[in-house]
């Protein structure tokens, strides 16, 4: 266990995002401690990007991410289980019809 | 052989390897393991220039010596780096303004030498330029973040620069050889390099509130092979190997 102090000397935690190549989105890869924005670019670019996984970075403060609360996972989720209608997939398409 | 060319690729590809070899050191020891990660890239790259420039060395040579035999095999006074690229670690603020010194000029120098009357030589600092650009980006966030810091990183990094700045004169120093290279076009003019280098060192150093120390006659040769003690306790762990076991291979 880390006592307060420690964690007061730790560097603050950062999200990190990488776009694989130009056209498609930046995907979460993981997390990196920095102690501002430009190094957990550098970090980021050190530890994510050293065998050519991307093409652009983005950095956010793990603090500034607001998620979800799993303990409320049921009623967040639960109630869209039963409405399979809401899936495109009751449509007759047309022949005609090449790229959906 | 064109033995000046010689020489003076050798003195492009010693300051990288000594340079990567003294951040090597860090591997396992920085403050933090993103820092280690860090580190170790920027080594890895300054390796990488160190086996291009020593390869091409060998062939202006003649005699046959690949990167391996240059780089492992030669004696100490052999070496022709600047002296600045062999001063100990210290403390991460004081590697972290040798850095800023050394990757300010090789990038000067480098963006230069693309093009350069030379085609190898212009083609590996055209290489080299894209790498030492990221180093510079790398170690002048630091001295900013240092510099700027607290009382005692700002006070630790201004006696490092203290320390370290006269050893940057020798950078600049420029003897025959350099002129020579100069007037067949193969390498930029010192002086050039200098005034760019300097007034780049001067916004760092700015934005970072530290003082520039000012320039005092210098009396360092390692361009001609003069070292200071540091170099011999390189060499014995980088040649270790492959001088106990000739050949080795992994």
């Amino acid at each position: 266990m880390s006592t307060p102090m420690e964690n007061s000397r730790q560097w603050p935690l950062f999200e990190v995002f990488i776009r694989a190549r130009g056209g498609l989105d930046h995907k979460h890869v993981g997390s990196l401690h920095a102690a501002d924005a430009r190094m957990a670019i550098d970090h980021a670019r050190d530890l994510y990007t050293r065998r050519q996984e991307g093409v652009s970075i983005w950095v956010v403060p793990s603090k500034d991410i607001t998620a979800s609360d799993p303990t409320e996972m049921d009623s967040l989720f639960e109630p869209a289980r039963d409405k399979i209608y809401r899936h495109p997939t009751f449509y007759e398409i047309p022949d005609e019809v090449k790229t959906l | 052989m064109n033995e000046p060319l010689f020489r003076y690729v050798l003195r492009l590809g010693d300051l990288s390897l000594v340079l990567g070899q003294r951040l090597g050191e860090w591997v396992g020891h920085a403050p933090a393991l993103e820092e280690d990660l860090g580190l170790a890239n920027v080594a890895l790259d300054l390796i990488g220039q160190a086996r291009l420039l020593l390869t091409y060395a060998g062939e202006v040579e003649g005699r046959g010596r690949d990167e391996d035999a240059i780089a492992y095999l030669r004696e100490h006074g052999e070496y022709l780096n600047a002296i600045l690229a062999e001063q100990p670690n210290g403390d991460f603020g004081q590697t972290i303004v040798r850095q800023v010194l050394i990757d300010a000029f090789q990038l000067e120098l480098y963006e230069r030498m693309s093009t350069s009357t030379d085609e190898r030589l212009a083609a590996i600092a055209a290489k080299s330029v894209k790498e030492v650009r990221y180093h510079l980006r790398y170690s002048s966030g630091w001295l900013v973040r240092l510099g700027d810091g607290t009382e005692e990183s700002h006070a630790r990094v201004q006696s490092a620069l203290d320390n370290l700045w006269p050893y940057t004169v020798e950078l600049f120093a420029e003897d025959e050889l350099d002129r020579l290279m100069a007037e067949q076009g193969v390498a930029p003019r010192l002086d050039e390099v200098h005034a760019a280098w300097s007034a780049r060192i001067e916004r760092i150093l700015a934005e970072a509130t530290l003082n520039r120390p000012k320039d005092r006659p210098h009396s360092w040769h390692g361009k001609r092979g003069q070292h200071s003690e540091h170099l011999g306790y390189i060499l014995a762990e980088m040649q270790h190997l492959q001088r106990a076991y000739p050949g080795a291979r992994w």
